[in-house]
């Protein structure tokens, strides 16, 4: 019942906004909403019963309306939901820029993701894949920047092909499952093909999820997207959206297609460890924060990816928290981002400095969130890197050699951020910056602590994926 | 039999009441209720409650497949006379003639739906393609209008004639006019006849429902017709058309196996890629949407590719589906003044309700999940996959149904994304009252298709 309602108030919530006209309410109703949904989320946490819903949807195909929640999913779910109210506190005082359409978008949007990870019927998980990426695609197009139509065009033929593709897979598998067909996720756990229908199988979906995360070569949408989208929608895509990929290959890949998993590690590992690399050394290169995010994010992914092909225990538990916490990070390095933008208007290095002396809350906050970004010690990030490194390391030593290179490059562009934003003398842009306002504040503050609690004292989240 | 009884009277009844009345509300209202009466008394047949029944000798054979799908077509010609009824007085003044072609239409397709002899086809076929010459020719002062009309009629009554020629030579093997044969050995013996014969109504019935490369007549027939009769030539007659070919072909799958597994994957390619590749370079909606219902028809050949049960229920779906949503977005097309892309800019500002409604349209036809153009394409690449393992085929087919997102969604982009004042005719909120009940029914075929598929199997 819990996976249920985790689906059913957004949707309901994101449908009633298109109804309302009044900006206030508008934004007071999604708050609220994206706030039930975060109690109950946090309810199935130590909840035992009452998990999974079950019920007819197309008897004729096998396809039934099933969802359940594992501990995977409870995660992911926990940090859909978290981030949706943070995202709206975080632009609760942007006046007149978003309508009421926006919030039942983003609500929409949430719902899908949240399908994704709920869904244990392929053709119901197919359905929220895309669902997901609809409201996706009219938010950026309408509230986006200046090449905002053919950047997230671009965004959306990429996607939709990956999907198509993941859909022949599913209908492949589908016809193969004993009997008369379904689409049941234990159904596709038992099926017992040989080598070569895997291979075939896991390129098609295999293109999606890469697509999805996104891994290199299939990496192209991602920072024009994530640039040109309004912050907000920025927050859930790299936040939440892409680890619908990550998750998929976790549960529906990998232990649906266990040998062409391994036929092809060494394969993926190694387009992970390229696109870490490459996208480390252009982030160096960037001049724009938001550019510099992206490219930073495409090589945490690409690490996670790598950890989980590298089929040990150690990498995947190091993955599955890495999850968990590159979305926390990542959100709050785009409050900053947001909050720079609108207050002084550029988001250039080269046209910024001196920030810390007229906004010390914002510097120290992002100080932190930078640390957890570079996987310090005593961040969460930290954990899940260290756990991950470990794994690949068992898999292959100059594989986690090349990989940590990277970690380096990160630390390298990551404070070179946190140096020409915040520190320096003020240039003419920030001579008139003020500290942040109350709910950025609390957003940021509410982020740093959960990245200091995990980093600390990492036992629930892996108890959470151990359960 | 009473769908094909009914709806001939109902032409008469239609040609007769334009000699009472002028006043073309009145006429569309009798179309309305004439429209409901064949749909209740199809329906009606269906559950065998009241049924004529005429000795045909076997000539005509009525199943649950062939009622349901009428059932379909005659609901869908409802809604399209009650969306867009009234803009056949813009056409010209003889509306009740216009309603009585549309009936003799129908009648032929209730003939295609259940013939069993290849007499009934080419009967079933004539009565339906003659009316629809006229249609297309009936904005007499345009140009267009004309090379369309006439255009129809020659590669109409050519195709007709490639028809009767195979007829002829099947006829001439077997004796008489039946699609099925008593025994192999005769078709041995007359050696190439029988492939050659099914050959020629193969072309023909490819050139009635535009695949390629027999597609040629389709973007200039449908752009030149009023864009009333383009919306039910291109959904109605098409449908109409996939049915009495699949009905041929099913019964003969077996006798051309080998060849047979040849000639049509390469047609079903050619048709996607011509219907969609040039839908991409089109400036005009209208004709966008002339070459992408090629494109369509590409995606429909698979359900006689694969001739199973899976290809039957999912032909029947598409064929809801693709028609519900292309009456739609003609329906919202015919109320543009300008028929451009950017004549769409900025919809969502001038018409919410139109730009919300079309948007569903045009997802599903470009098969987006949630609406009932999905289910439609999944039932085809499934069946493809379950008979065949045409591994490529689908997967080249799944590659044009991405590059169709990109027209369609030109369309979105314009209403939605940019600026302008998009003009409209006067529109009343019955229209759109209409629109939204049109686009709720293809939202609930995309959540639950067996609703739909039920009816087969009660």
């Amino acid at each position: 019942m819990f996976s249920f309602l985790l689906i059913l108030i957004p949707i309901l919530s994101g449908l009633l906004l298109f109804f309302i006209k009044n900006e206030k309410s508008a934004k007071s109703l999604s708050l609220l909403a994206s706030v039930l949904t975060l109690a109950i989320s946090i309810i199935s946490l130590s909840s035992k019963t009452n998990l999974n819903f079950s019920a007819e949807w197309i008897p004729s195909l096998g396809a039934k309306f099933s969802l359940s929640l594992d501990g995977l999913s409870k995660m992911l779910c926990l940090l859909n939901s978290i981030s949706l109210p943070i995202i709206f506190l975080s632009i609760f005082k942007n006046d007149n820029k978003y309508s009421p359409n926006f919030f039942g978008l983003m609500l929409l949007m949430q719902a899908g993701i949240m399908g994704v990870f709920l869904a244990s019927d392929a053709l119901l998980f197919y359905f929220f894949w895309e669902l997901a990426l609809i409201p996706a695609y009219f938010l950026c197009s309408i509230w986006g920047g200046e090449k905002r139509i053919q950047v997230t065009f671009k965004f959306f033929i990429y996607t939709f092909v990956g999907s198509l593709l993941m859909l022949l897979g599913i209908i492949y598998l589908y016809l193969q499952t004993k009997g008369s067909h379904s689409f049941s996720i234990q159904d596709f756990y038992s099926l017992q093909l040989s080598s070569n229908k895997q291979n075939t199988i896991f390129c098609l979906m295999f293109f999606a999820f890469a697509i999805k995360m996104p891994i290199f070569p299939f990496h192209s949408w991602q920072p024009d997207t994530y640039e040109q989208a309004p912050t907000p929608v920025t927050m859930i895509l790299s936040g939440v959206m892409v680890k619908m990929g990550v998750f998929a290959v976790i549960k529906w890949l990998i232990p649906v297609l266990p040998d062409a998993t391994n036929h092809f590690s060494n394969i993926v590992i190694l387009l992970s460890v390229i696109g870490m690399l490459y996208a480390s050394l252009i982030a160096i290169k960037q001049d724009d924060v938001k550019r510099m995010i992206a490219y930073s994010s495409i090589a945490h992914i690409g690490l996670i990816c790598a950890a989980i092909f590298s089929n040990t225990i150690n990498g995947l538990q190091g993955a599955l928290i890495q999850m968990f916490n590159h979305g926390i990070i990542v959100i709050g390095l785009w409050i900053v981002a947001d909050v720079i933008e609108k207050q002084i208007g550029t988001r250039k290095f080269s046209e910024l400095g001196g920030l810390a002396q007229k906004a010390p809350t914002l510097a120290i906050l992002l100080v932190v969130l930078s640390f957890a970004n570079i996987a310090l010690p005593l961040t969460s990030a930290f954990v899940g890197e260290f756990l991950m490194f470990s794994g690949l390391f068992k898999y292959n030593i100059w594989f986690a050699a090349i990989a940590a290179i990277s970690i380096i490059l990160g630390a390298v562009y990551t404070l070179n951020m946190v140096q020409k934003i915040f520190y320096g003398n003020t240039v003419s842009a920030t001579e008139n910056a003020i500290d942040i306002s109350w709910n950025i504040k609390l957003a940021l503050i509410f982020l740093v602590i959960i990245v200091l609690v995990f980093g600390v004292y990492p036992m629930p989240l892996i108890n959470l994926i151990n359960s | 039999m009473n769908s094909i009884i009914v709806s001939a009277l109902l032409g008469v009844v239609m040609m007769f009441s334009g000699i009472f009345t002028t006043n073309k509300t009145i006429i569309k209202n009798i179309a309305l209720i004439g429209m409901l009466i064949l749909l209740v008394s199809n329906i009606a047949n269906t559950y065998g409650w009241c049924t004529v029944d005429v000795d045909v000798k076997g000539m005509l054979v009525f199943s649950k497949f062939g009622y349901l799908f009428n059932s379909i077509i005659f609901f869908t010609s409802l809604i399209y006379i009650f969306l867009s009824g009234n803009d056949f007085a813009d056409v010209g003044n003889n509306v009740a003639e216009y309603f009585a072609l549309i009936f003799f239409v129908l009648c032929g397709v209730a003939i295609l739906s259940s013939y069993n002899t290849l007499l009934m086809l080419f009967l079933g076929v004539e009565i339906m393609t003659i009316p629809l010459y006229i249609l297309a020719g009936t904005d007499k002062k345009n140009l267009k209008s004309n090379e369309a009309a006439l255009k129809y009629f020659l590669m109409g009554a050519f195709s007709t004639g490639i028809m009767l020629m195979g007829i002829a030579l099947i006829y001439g093997i077997n004796g008489n006019f039946k699609i099925e044969f008593e025994t192999t050995s005769t078709i041995q013996n007359f050696g190439i006849l029988l492939p050659l014969g099914l050959l020629f109504i193969f072309v023909s019935m490819c050139f009635k429902v535009s695949a390629a490369p027999f597609h040629f007549w389709t973007p200039d027939v449908y752009d030149g017709s009023p864009s009333v009769f383009t919306s039910f030539m291109s959904t109605i007659v098409k449908a109409a058309g996939f049915i009495a070919f699949i009905k041929l072909f099913e019964t003969h799958s077996i006798q051309l196996q080998t060849s047979w597994k040849l000639i049509l994957p390469i047609i079903i390619i050619a048709t996607l890629l011509v219907g969609n590749i040039t839908a991409v370079f089109q400036q005009s909606v209208k004709r966008m949407l002339a070459y992408s219902s090629i494109a369509q028809a590409g995606f429909m050949l698979f359900a006689l590719y694969s001739s199973n049960t899976l290809s039957r229920e999912g032909i029947l779906l598409y064929s809801a589906a693709y028609s519900f949503a292309t009456i739609g977005i003609f329906a919202v097309l015919i109320k543009m003044k300008d028929y451009s892309f950017d004549g769409f800019n900025g919809l969502s500002k001038t018409q919410p309700v139109l730009a919300a409604t079309a948007t569903i349209f045009l997802f599903s036809l470009a098969g987006i999940p949630l609406t009932g153009g999905f289910f439609a394409k999944y039932f085809m690449l499934a069946s493809a996959l379950q008979e065949h393992k045409a591994f490529l085929m689908v997967i080249i087919a799944v590659l044009f149904a991405a590059i169709s997102v990109y027209y369609y969604f030109r369309v979105i982009q314009a209403m939605y994304f940019k600026q302008g004042d998009a003009e409209t005719t006067e529109i009343t909120s019955g229209f759109k009252l209409g629109l939204i009940v049109l686009a709720a029914l293809i939202i609930l075929l995309g959540v639950m298709p067996s609703i739909l598929l039920q009816w087969l199997y009660f």
